[in-house]
């Protein structure tokens, strides 16, 4: 059985005079699913979600939330939450006020809504700040806060606009499998904004790569990461080599390439229509070096070198081309390898992929 | 920073005070408490009966009767001040919000366009208004221009005097209430929509209480001018509804009674201390609940 969509984006667009933010989006996120919408600044992540929470209307397209239309629904009409990248927590209240306020508004009575914020107070640890201020908390406090606010009301869909990204590195961390918990406990459709790589394919069932106004890619963290649709997703996620080369064979879903490296390469492509220029990309940590080097044998000199603690990363010039390559460091003062060695570095062909123009 | 010039470098600021603040103050308590000369003017002396005059009248056999009228004058000033103000406040607060929604350079010209009529003076900006609500005047041919009944009668009301005032006192709602209004922050709107609240709910919950300290000020500003202001009630009321400041201006001209014009002045002084008294309170009394 296939689980319905919470969220239908239909053939969305939106201009701002002349500047497209969002050019013919289609696609749709399904029921208790953690959907990210990842991309770099000015690719349209933001204005979606703030047209999803109703803070922006679309110039083309329509938007269904549970089957409804909800394209021209005001804001506070629309059972959706968000948590906004600063909180926006009212300043004027109290915690237990901020999270009572969606509730007052939905009409509950006194009883109920007290009931309600002891209970979202307890599922954020945060029961014995109930009668402060927000601006007495630390900013991991009042992210949990506007989570609670944005959860009371159980909201079909609930909206994450960069929501870690003002905490610092260890409680961002902390935060991530917090979120995921809320997420798995409460079985809300969380939808994700952020411009974090990693973030997203830790924390994600589903991402959605933006870039240009467009949806370049929708997939599980894995299939984003592994089979890349195009230059852009594979540039976005995660550290690649590209090197440029001609398609000599086409068969089906694999494709032959000819790059700079001197050899030739069959393995997977991803938009090839035909024979001519493409690009093949291979992942640094899929290429070994010395005796782990194995599948495409290549011979290079060590150009450049960068520990970075659990990996070191070289640079290897193979002919007129450089490959960049990550060794992981299994061993504590493990042997690396010097500027100026010549080493033997190698790949699997089926590791890398070829990427239509 | 040294001791003695902790002391002497307040000394300019004591001068000032002292001889434009508290000199003037006694002068004039001095004056309510004094003798009144035969043509204007007093002889020094300690006589509460200015004060006596406040509240009672003297009759035929030397009996005090309570005599309300110009508790009444008292009262009518409070209530005009405590209207134009609160009709300002109505106004200034979408003026000051819309201002605020606007790009950084409409700002600067549309705050710069309220505080425009304070370049001009005072006496032709209130004569303009003598034009606009006279008898043929803009208003009424307006008003007939629309189909409106040929009536007159605008000037010289209760009304006139509360246009006036509030005219001239506006900007200085406008100002304070802008700038709490221009520091809310837009998220803080758009997460009262998100968590199901109207357009009222949003003003009632989120504009108005983080507005409250410019609404706060911007009332005091245009109330405490309000009353004691003279031009209003004089060339717009027509001098027919004596307000507190009017009372004291013939009292110490056409009226030649200088004591009494005093007396009034100080219960006006009363009245003035006691409206920032109350506010300061309410100030401290929100301070400590924030803490």
């Amino acid at each position: 059985m296939s689980r319905s969509s919470a969220i239908e984006v239909v053939n969305v667009s939106k201009n701002f005079g002349d500047y497209t933010a969002l050019d013919h989006v289609d696609f749709k996120i399904l029921q208790n699913e953690f959907f990210t919408l990842l991309g770099p600044s000015g690719c349209g992540k933001t204005t979606l979600l703030r047209m999803i929470a109703g803070f922006e209307t679309p110039s083309s397209g329509t938007l269904l939330l549970n089957g409804h239309e909800i394209a021209q629904m005001p804001a506070h009409k629309r059972r959706v939450n968000t948590v906004f990248q600063n909180y926006a927590l009212f300043p004027h209240m109290t915690l237990s006020q901020n999270i009572a306020f969606g509730l007052k508004n939905l009409g509950w009575d006194k009883a109920r809504i007290t009931t309600r914020v002891g209970e979202m107070l307890e599922m954020v640890h945060m029961e014995q700040f109930a009668a402060r201020k927000p601006d007495q908390l630390s900013g991991g406090q009042r992210q949990r806060i506007a989570l609670a606010r944005a959860l009371a009301a159980e909201p079909e869909v609930l909206l994450l606009d960069e929501p870690l990204s003002a905490l610092d590195l260890k409680l961002r961390q902390a935060m991530r499998d917090e979120l995921r918990r809320l997420q798995r406990e409460t079985g809300i459709t969380f939808v994700f904004v952020t411009h974090d790589q990693e973030e997203a394919l830790d924390m994600s069932d589903r991402i959605a790569v933006m870039g240009k106004g467009r949806v370049q890619q929708i997939g599980t963290p894995k299939e984003i990461y592994e089979d890349p649709h195009n230059r852009f997703v594979a540039d976005f996620i995660g550290d690649t080599n590209f090197l440029d080369g001609e398609v000599i064979a086409l068969n089906g879903g694999t494709a032959t390439i000819r790059t700079a490296l001197g050899t030739e390469i069959t393995t997977t492509h991803q938009g090839v229509t035909g024979l001519g220029p493409a690009t093949m990309s291979i992942r640094p940590e899929k290429i070994g070096v010395g005796d782990q080097a194995e599948g495409v044998i290549l011979s290079g000199t060590v150009q450049a070198r960068n520990y970075m603690g659990g990996f070191t990363h070289y640079t290897v010039q193979i002919g007129d081309q450089t490959l960049r390559l990550s060794r992981r460091n299994a061993h504590s003062h493990q042997d690396s390898l010097e500027i100026g060695d010549t080493v033997q570095v190698g790949f699997r062909e089926t590791d890398a992929r070829v990427l239509g123009q | 920073m040294s001791k003695s010039f902790r002391f002497w470098g307040l000394v300019p600021a004591w001068a000032l005070m002292i001889l434009t603040l508290i000199i003037p103050i006694l002068i004039v308590a001095g004056v309510s408490v004094a003798e009144r000369g035969a043509y204007g003017g007093f002889t020094w002396s300690f006589d509460l009966s200015s004060y006596q005059q406040i509240l009672y009248s003297v009759g035929w056999t030397d009996e005090l009767e309570f005599d309300p009228k110009y508790v009444a004058i008292i009262g009518r000033t409070l209530l005009f001040a405590g209207g134009a103000t609160l009709i300002s406040l109505l106004l200034a607060l979408p003026v000051a919000y819309y201002i605020s929604q606007q790009s950084a350079r409409l700002k600067i010209i549309l705050l710069y366009l309220v505080t425009l009529p304070f370049w001009v003076s005072m006496i032709v900006r209130v004569y303009a208004w003598l034009i606009i609500l006279g008898n043929d005047g803009l208003l009424e041919r307006v008003y007939r221009m629309f189909g409106g009944a040929d009536i007159s009668g605008f000037l010289f009301t209760p009304g006139a005097m509360i246009t006036g005032m509030v005219y001239s006192y506006i900007p200085l709602m406008i100002l304070p209430v802008y700038a709490s209004v221009e520091k809310i922050d837009p998220a803080l709107i758009e997460a009262s929509h998100d968590l199901y609240g109207g357009r009222w709910t949003a003003l009632k919950r989120v504009i108005l209480p983080l507005a409250a300290p410019g609404l706060t000020a911007g009332s005091i500003l245009v109330f405490v001018p309000c009353l004691g202001t003279v031009l209003e009630p004089m060339l717009l009321g027509g001098g027919k509804q004596l307000m507190m400041g009017t009372l004291i201006q013939t009292q110490f001209g056409g009226a030649r009674n200088w004591p009494f014009g005093a007396a009034i002045a100080m219960v006006l002084l009363v009245l003035v201390v006691l409206v920032l008294l109350l506010n300061a309170r309410r100030a401290r009394s929100q301070m400590e609940a924030a803490l």
